[in-house]
């Protein structure tokens, strides 16, 4: 170390960490973190909050937001909050059903398709190029409209169709993995297949597969809303944020924008928290990018 | 004896052979170097002889008998680039201990450092780990060892250290060493045979082929 | 024309959990490049050849932090500088065709690489067609895609793409493992024709056999530090003239000369002596060695750090 201090001028590859400032790795952990406070927040909000706020209240009809009532009332004098809150925590839940539905499937066709190879990865290679070559939104509408809509219909029609990519992905990494120099030794070692199944392939495919999965629910959730607002999703009985913002439309000529802009508002957060928790998750499980 | 009769590899019925009607012999404890310009299949004959591939014409034999298709392999192969053959999610000794551990004797006389099995490979240098990869092959397991191209990459120094352990390995636990390289002095400090793979048969008719049986290898 | 001195490179690495550790990976590196001179760094992996490289084309990851000095044409050459430089001035002769576009013809690459360099667009072509020639590449292989070529002819694109700007200062990663003999000799040529026509070349190898054939100087790396600067010359008989213990154990255990191993290995980066950092392998190691490490001095027209020679 003697030399540091003789040389003449010191460089720096990237810029000068500061002494306050979080190392990455804090940061990663910290966003995941308050990611996981809102998104909990929603559900805890939801339960805290109780029912109450559904109940029609003729009495204070179409009020803006105030004191008593944050987001406004609607058109019945239900409490917006209490309305987006439950809303919102029944979008997460049908979400998240579909998304780990869909998340199974995928990993379970591409896991079939990398093992099995010749005429069944074929077909399954080619499902999953119809699906990425057919427009989403049409064929989520299709399945739903098929199935019969309402939350089964939902559910069914969000996990037939977020599957591809995953597959995809795990398709890719397990056929990586098979013609990996160490796992073929690990056969020439002694190895079964299942152990090295077990000890190779799915310490490898499993953060993939996480990842995978924690970027599905925002699509998820997304085309819960989306088919719940026009109509073929969850029953309008419920206080889904899909119908929530598909009656909002009726009410926003007459200058009731308080109606779409806070349950649309909590959506997009809610949407963007799972994507960034996403995006954080892979950085901590991929430690070769997040050195620094 | 390992032995390999009239292997031949093609990686289609339309492509060329990349060799074919080879006969290829390496008795116990006998070091037989193997050269030839890149693209004639040096590599391919490594891993259809280990195992790894299996041969579009012909049959490998260990004395007689093919080798077992479950369980321990007797024909390691030990390849140019050790980072591919370890998981990167492994430490070092538990890389160490996938197969037969090797003797604490074998980890002296390959210089393992003990500290490094605590370590990940993506720690140590290529040096370090190839050491690492052959400690993995030495054990009483293996009857034949496949260098292919094994200190292409290495030092000098590591080169020297590397090879002294495992012919002094070999020859006192026979195990058959098929040396694959570029180096023709390094090639002519460890092995008293050379075998030179033939050039590729070119496009030419069956009737030719059997005209010109290729290398008729061995003595 | 370049001169590095004192050069550290280290690293801010996660140890367990959120903990960070500044992990010193080179020491202290020096070496000269001076026009018209190939200048071959060997040493075994890990030594800090390649860094060397990626330090002065400015190449490090964002968690590196640099000391010491490097300066190129009589200047400091800083980030800002060396990505002004980099593939103009300063090119990278790169190890494998995997460095190049897979869906690009290589004469459209070596063209890129011209225009990069500073050659006039409306000169390109012909520039690129005499550096074909010049390196005996067919026209037609210009069309070729890098997965078409053959080792040899791969050799040559790459040689090609780095000289065809006006680089002054060439850096060749790794030029020979893996080849054929002759592909080796004509790639070893072509480094000693770009020096001769008044480059500089600094050629980063553990193969001292094929750096011996065309450098003018050596410089020997061990565990991030410049053991020796010694002329190729020196190389010859027993090691008598080298300088360094490591050096002459590299020399001995060629397959060509003793083939004589060395024992031991290494330090790891994160266990490095406060002595010599060779003093675990030396034969000449005394008490002195390990106090403090020997500094860098002159000596029959080398340098060396080791206070026994």
């Amino acid at each position: 170390m003697s030399t540091l201090t003789e040389t003449p001028a010191p460089m720096r590859a990237g810029p000068a960490p500061r002494p306050w400032q979080l190392n990455r790795r804090q940061r990663t952990l910290l966003t995941i973190g308050l990611c996981l406070l809102a998104l909990s927040a929603v559900l805890a909000g939801a339960w805290l909050i109780g029912d109450d706020g559904l109940a029609t209240n003729l009495a204070a009809r179409n009020q803006p937001p105030s004191l008593a009532h944050p987001f406004g009332t609607d058109w019945l004098g239900r409490d917006m909050l209490t309305r987006t809150l439950h809303g919102l925590s029944l979008s997460l839940g049908v979400g998240l059903l579909a998304a780990v539905v869909s998340a199974v499937i995928g990993a379970a066709l591409g896991l079939l398709a990398a093992t099995l190879g010749g005429a069944a990865d074929a077909v399954i290679t080619w499902v999953i190029d119809v699906f990425f070559s057919l427009p989403h939104l049409v064929l989520l509408i299709m399945i739903a409209f098929t199935v019969g809509g309402g939350t089964i219909g939902v559910i069914v029609a969000v996990a037939l169709t977020h599957w591809t990519g995953l597959a995809r992905i795990i398709r890719a990494e397990v056929l990586q993995l098979k013609s990996a120099h160490y796992v073929q030794l690990s056969a020439r070692l002694g190895r079964g297949p299942l152990w090295v199944a077990r000890h190779h392939m799915l310490p490898h495919l499993l953060p993939q597969f996480i990842v995978g999965l924690i970027l599905l629910f925002p699509h998820a959730i997304l085309h819960e809303a989306a088919l719940s607002f026009i109509g073929i999703g969850l029953s309008p009985h419920l206080p889904a944020i899909g119908i929530i913002l598909a009656e909002a439309m009726r009410y926003l000529a007459t200058g009731s924008w308080w109606l779409a802009l806070f349950p649309g508002l909590a959506l997009l957060l809610a949407v963007t928290a799972f994507d960034v928790l996403g995006e954080q998750v892979r950085d901590v499980i991929e430690p070769k990018q997040s050195q620094g | 004896m390992l032995k390999g009769e009239g292997l031949g590899v093609r990686y289609g019925k339309q492509l060329p052979w990349l060799f074919q009607d080879l006969e290829v012999a390496l008795e116990p404890g006998e070091m037989v170097g193997l050269t030839a310009p890149s693209g004639r299949g040096k590599t391919t004959l490594a891993r259809v002889l280990a195992g790894y591939l299996r041969p579009t014409a012909g049959i490998v034999t260990i004395d007689g008998r093919p080798p077992p298709t479950t369980g321990y392999h007797p024909v390691q192969l030990i390849a140019q680039h050790p980072e591919l053959a370890v998981n990167p999610r492994w430490r070092i000794g538990r890389v160490l201990a996938e197969g037969v551990p090797p003797a604490p004797a074998v980890l002296d006389a390959l210089q393992i450092d003990r500290g490094w099995l605590q370590r990940w490979p993506h720690e140590l240098s290529g040096g370090e780990l190839q050491r690492i990869a052959v400690a993995r092959a030495l054990n009483p397991q293996t009857r034949y060892l496949m260098a292919d191209e094994m200190t292409a990459m290495l030092d000098a120094a590591t080169q020297a250290q590397i090879w002294h352990a495992v012919t002094v390995y070999a020859a006192a636990h026979r195990i058959g060493v098929l040396v694959i390289s570029h180096d023709a002095s390094l090639i002519s400090r460890l092995c008293r045979r050379v075998e030179v793979l033939p050039e590729p048969p070119a496009i030419c008719t069956a009737a030719q082929m059997d005209a010109e049986p290729g290398l008729r290898g061995g003595h | 024309m370049l001169q590095v001195q004192g050069l550290q490179v280290s690293f801010t690495v996660y140890t367990q959990g959120l903990r960070q550790r500044r992990l010193t990976v080179i020491t202290d590196l020096d070496v000269t490049v001076r026009a018209g001179e190939v200048v071959a760094i060997v040493g075994a992996s890990g030594s800090g050849k390649s860094l060397l490289a990626h330090a002065i084309l400015g190449i490090l990851p964002h968690n590196a932090e640099l000391g010491g000095s490097i300066s190129f044409q009589g200047k400091p050459l800083t980030q800002a500088r060396k990505e002004a430089l980099r593939g103009r001035a300063i090119a990278l002769i790169p190890q494998t065709v995997a460095a190049l576009d897979p869906l690009m013809p290589v004469g459209e690459q070596v063209r890129l690489a011209a225009l990069r360099g500073g050659v006039p667009a409306a000169g390109a072509r012909e520039v690129v067609a005499a550096s074909f020639a010049r390196y005996g590449l067919a026209p037609e292989a210009a069309r070729l895609h890098p997965f078409q070529v053959s080792g040899g002819m791969a050799r040559r694109v790459l040689v090609s793409t780095a000289v065809v700007g006006q680089a002054r200062l060439l850096i060749a990663d790794e030029p020979t493992p893996g080849l054929h003999p002759e592909v080796v000799t004509e790639t070893l040529g072509h480094l000693r024709e770009l020096a001769d026509g008044g480059k500089a070349v600094l050629m980063i190898t553990h193969d001292i056999e094929a750096a011996l054939r065309v450098a003018d100087t050596v410089a020997v790396f061990y565990a991030g530090t410049t053991v020796e600067q010694a002329p190729a010359r020196d190389f010859a008989g027993g090691g008598e003239a080298l300088r360094h213990p490591y050096t002459r154990a590299l020399w001995r255990a060629l397959p060509s000369q003793g083939f004589v191993p060395l024992p031991g290995a290494q330090p790891a980066p994160d266990a490095l002596p406060p002595g010599c950092l060779f003093a675990d392998r030396c034969p000449l190691v005394t008490a002195a060695c390990r106090v403090a490490r020997p500094p860098a001095r002159e000596l029959r027209g080398g340098t060396v750090r080791c206070i026994h020679a």
